[in-house]
């Protein structure tokens, strides 16, 4: 199958054509013959990606299921992917089917619901695919029309505000990236991922305004890439989107803004910022350890203060990035690992919580933990499944949360022990806000009048969550599942990126 | 001899004995309402088809007139644009003029006019050339501004637009004299020759700066932008639609000529000038459509900021960033008939809406409408995946690639600042607060014209319809 790759990304698209053209009316029975077209569509691109990941081969480090066509502006379509990118195929894929289903609740247009997020699956699947700069953009900052939307139509009460500044932001952000783009262009003569990874960009130092750049060209193109993908991801101090994006979205945008948008900075990091410019990375790392060290232990505490549960939850995630950013800067196999490793099991974790909270929101419409206390006593199977992720999100052993954040550890040690030192309270500081909103919740004595009534979750609730489970407790327990995936891959990069490194050094030394 | 030159500009010839004969049919038929449909959509058809003859006319450069008039791929694809774009226009206006009892002959011919005036402009080879044609094009525009004579506010707008377009002329024009003072000569080929020679005297410097001056005021680029807002709002819509895409394409292309073919060796003189109206516009446009709440007026300052764009890729002084140059302009073109063939159609009770407040909720009403405008909203923000994006892509690219990144960057702010008010009209129609609902029903015709120009905005990213090679070919005249 030459066309796999592209089959994967547009069949989304396609179904949200079909429901765009051939679905009419406002009824109930159009509106669930949506819901099961979407449900169809994703779940068929799933088994379509099952495919994709049998005949990958982890041991060959190029890109595989690579297709090539000529595009406007001399630019080209290309699509491939490798051991980085494969697995964040396959997270888009295996959630988005979970996410339609949390969906099935949503009354207000839903055909256009049902659009937004197939469009956005496409796009989403386009950019962890992208083997050409700009078609990478393209995918990329598309991304935020259907986002908008999403929130601004079925979000909550400060949607506008939410919206807008979730826009915004992300646009400035990605913005000063085209521009780089454009100079890495002009530079290279080329937009192909491929050949700009074995590009040299220059790192030699350059003047601005009498200012010495160290590290040049690299270093310029670095900040620009560093721009957006630290607004995408979100680091400290431009993380104040995310907690308002997540509160005001509904259920499942909040799960794929988590699960899978998040994931985009750390994959533009590993893609484009490591190995493109070694220099500049190696040049920054000490200044993205400490905005990683403060966002794991500045968000950290936010997270307990807050009364939201979602806008916890949202700070976690900030917290959890942080390990992230950390482990990729760290820039040893541990490290990189961890981080991707990290990025996938959040990507569960971070979206089974997400749900979590649209259970009892569902019930209850209200997202403040004052108003929940004692729900044990009605439902033990939402005390049990929310328990599990609590966990997971804590970082307890026999969950995939604890490979990420140890792997994440084990190589900041390496690099640099103090970091490694701070982020490990973060880890303590994410059991105290984690265990008591989970006890705040779920335990004590249930005294609230209108929750005597709450009924427990139903079957496609936990048809919802038995997935996220199994995949939780597999890759706590077997994380080879997903490291050997992509190790060979990010011992590639890795090398190139030492030899890259030791090149300029050698050339520093010569002059 | 005269016969060859004649040749040359046969198209303008045509067009112009068409508009006199319009002219003669109107004012001597008896019934003359249904002789004013008749002539408009004559003009309509005449349009189209000198457009399509233009474009399928041999490559080449003829020149005529002892090369005053010069006829060129760039010339062609400019003129397909422009008379393509006023054809829209005038389509789109045939159901605006019956419903407001303004169904009068004189519009197309006008426009008619206008366009051999555009024309002349792009093909234009000599300053004498390019001030006849520049006056032809706005005096019929100043007429049409003020169409509706009963209505203060638009009489107001064509005597702004006249007194302030006059004033630009008037700028031009003592350029035109300057530069022939130093250089002794009017004709394009003779200033290059001088100007390659040697340094720009100060004379010849003085004389380029007012020419810029007086072009920035019709291509409305800040800070020669007064009289846009005003304009746009106090001018009947149609003809608000008309200003807005093919005038600003002629002034854009003689912009573009002037600065190619008279000073093409001195790029770094204008390219300053050209940066710095980039700058002003784009930002100024993106700012100030910020507090504005009527759309005409809205779309004002967005052409403000596009014009910003546009003149970037001029200010990269090179092919490329002619050819962006021209690409941006078609993308713009194609959007802004879109845009203004649903402004035509927001009415309540038969009185027109412009206030933006009123789509609160549109999306309820008319969902494929204002799917088609969400559409070309985030196209003309310049996201991707949407065709508006490639034209910021082109202008950018050539931008980065003559050096001028600060220009890009600045360009990148400004448009992410613009991102706002875009964003805001799709976000009134679909969660906004929903509003006493527009009732305008819409023609077919108009249906066709925004279908067409949001479907294009989002099949034209697989190949922009071929748009780019021909607009390289056609910067490759130009620049050399």
């Amino acid at each position: 199958m030459d066309s796999l790759l592209s089959l994967i990304t547009f069949l989304p698209l396609i179904g949200a054509f079909v429901l765009m053209v051939f679905l009419r009316g406002e009824d109930e029975a159009s509106n669930l013959n949506a819901k099961r077209l979407a449900l169809m569509t994703t779940a068929v691109t799933f088994l379509l990606s099952i495919a994709l990941i049998t005949g990958f081969d982890p041991q060959d480090t190029g890109f595989q299921f690579v297709e090539e066509t000529a595009w406007l502006g001399g630019l080209t379509y290309k699509m491939g992917v490798d051991g980085i990118s494969v697995l964040f195929v396959m997270l888009t894929t295996f959630l988005m089917p979970i996410v339609i289903g949390a969906s099935w609740g949503v009354e207000t247009r839903v055909k256009e619901y049902m659009i937004a997020f197939l469009v956005l699956e496409t796009l989403m699947i386009g950019v962890f695919c992208a083997l050409d700069l700009i078609l990478f953009y393209f995918f990329f900052e598309a991304g935020l029309i259907p986002m908008f939307l999403i929130i601004g139509i079925w979000g909550g009460k400060e949607r506008i505000y939410a919206s807008f500044k979730f826009f915004l932001y992300t646009l400035l952000g990605s913005l000063l990236m085209l521009v780089a783009m454009i100079a890495m262009y002009m530079e290279a003569q080329t937009t192909d991922i491929e050949a700009l990874l074995a590009h040299d960009f220059s790192a030699s130092p350059i003047f601005v305004f009498g200012f010495e750049i160290a590290g040049g060209l690299q270093t310029m193109l670095w900040l620009a890439f560093f721009a957006s993908f630290a607004v995408k991801m979100p680091m400290w101090p431009v993380h104040t989107w995310l907690p308002d994006a997540h509160v005001q979205a509904p259920t499942a945008g909040s799960v794929v803004l988590a699960a899978i948008l998040l994931k985009m900075g750390g994959y533009g990091f590993l893609r484009f910022s490591l190995p493109m410019f070694p220099v500049a990375s190696d040049l920054m790392a000490n200044f993205v350890f400490t905005l990683s060290v403060i966002a794991i232990i500045y968000t950290s505490l936010v997270a307990m203060m807050q009364e939201d549960m979602k806008k916890l939850i949202a700070y976690s995630s900030v917290a959890h990035m942080g390990f992230v950013t950390m482990g990729i800067f760290a820039a040893n196999q541990q490290g990189v690992d961890g981080a991707i490793f990290q990025m996938i099991s959040h990507g569960f974790i971070s979206g089974a919580l997400f749900l979590t909270v649209g259970v009892i929101y569902d019930r209850m419409h209200t997202r403040d933990i004052d108003a929940y206390g004692g729900l044990v006593v009605r439902m033990p199977a939402f005390a049990l499944i929310f328990m599990l992720f609590t966990m997971g999100n804590v970082g307890l052993p026999g969950t995939s949360g604890f490979v990420g954040e140890f792997l994440t550890m084990a190589g900041a040690f390496q690099a640099n022990t103090y970091v490694a030192f701070f982020a490990a309270t973060g880890v303590i500081l994410s059991a105290a806000y984690a265990l008591w909103l989970y006890r705040r919740v779920v335990f004590g004595d249930l005294i609230k009048e209108s929750l005597k009534q709450i009924k427990d979750m139903d079957t496609r609730e936990k048809a919802l969550f038995a997935p996220l489970v199994v995949m939780t407790i597999l890759l706590g327990v077997y994380p080879a599942l997903v490291l050997d995936a992509i190790g060979p891959s990010v011992t590639a990069l890795l090398n190139n990126y030492e030899l890259a490194l030791g090149d300029v050094q050698t050339r520093l030394a010569e002059n | 001899m005269i016969m060859d030159d004649l040749t040359v500009v046969l198209p303008e010839v045509v067009l112009a004995v068409f508009a006199m004969a319009a002219l003669m049919f109107g004012t001597y038929s008896r019934n003359h309402d249904a002789a004013s449909r008749l002539v408009l959509w004559a003009t309509v058809a005449v349009l189209v088809g000198l457009g399509a003859w233009i474009g399928m006319s041999p490559a080449g450069t003829r020149t005529a007139f002892d090369g005053s008039f010069v006829n060129d791929g760039f010339a062609r694809f400019s003129k397909v644009l422009l008379l393509w774009g006023a054809a829209c226009l005038l389509a789109l206006s045939d159901a605006w003029l019956e419903r407001n009892k303004l169904m009068k002959f004189e519009f197309p011919v006008l426009i008619a006019l206008a366009s051999v005036g555009m024309m002349t402009m792009v093909s234009a080879h000599d300053l004498m050339v390019l001030y006849m044609g520049l006056e032809l094009q706005s005096l019929s525009l100043y007429v049409i501004a003020a169409f509706r004579r009963d209505s203060l506010r638009s009489t107001e707008a064509g005597l702004k637009y006249f007194v302030l377009g006059a004033l630009s002329s008037g700028l031009l024009l003592y350029g035109c004299s300057l530069v022939y003072g130093t250089t002794g000569t009017t004709g394009f080929g003779g200033i290059t020759q001088v100007v390659k020679a040697g340094d720009l005297s100060t004379g010849l410097l003085f004389g380029l700066v007012f020419l810029c001056a007086g072009m920035a005021f019709k291509v409305s680029a800040a800070p020669f932008h007064m009289w846009t807002p005003d304009v746009y709002e106090g001018a009947p819509t149609p003809v608000t639609g008309l200003f807005a895409t093919a005038p600003k394409v002629a002034a854009a292309a003689m912009f573009a000529r002037v600065v190619h073919d008279g000073f093409g060796s001195a790029v770094a003189d204008w390219q300053q000038i050209l940066a710095f109206l980039s700058v002003a516009s784009m930002f100024l446009g993106a700012i100030a459509a910020i507090g504005q709440r009527n759309i005409k007026r809205l779309m004002a300052y967005s052409s403000i900021s596009h014009m910003g764009f546009v003149l970037m890729g001029l200010a990269a002084g090179t092919a490329q960033g002619a050819e962006a140059m021209l690409i941006y302009l078609a993308i713009y073109v194609t959007m802004n008939v879109g845009v203004f063939a649903f402004i035509l159609n927001m009415s309540k009770d038969g009185t027109p809406v412009m206030e933006i407040s009123a789509l609160g909720l549109y999306s309820r009403v008319e969902p494929a409408r204002a799917l088609c405008l969400a559409v070309l909203m985030f196209s003309l923000a310049g996201l991707p995946p949407l065709v508006g994006f490639w034209g910021k892509f082109f202008v950018l690219t050539a931008a980065v690639d003559a050096g001028l990144v600060w220009l890009a960057v600045a360009g990148v702010i400004a448009s992410a600042i613009g991102a706002f008010y875009y964003l805001r009209i799709i976000y009134l129609m679909y969660f906004g607060e929903p509003a006493e609902a527009l009732d305008g029903a819409m023609p077919a015709a108009h249906w066709v014209f925004l279908g067409a120009s949001s479907a294009a905005m989002v099949l034209g990213i697989i190949n922009l319809f071929g748009v780019e090679g021909l607009a390289a070919a056609a910067a490759a005249t130009l620049v050399n």
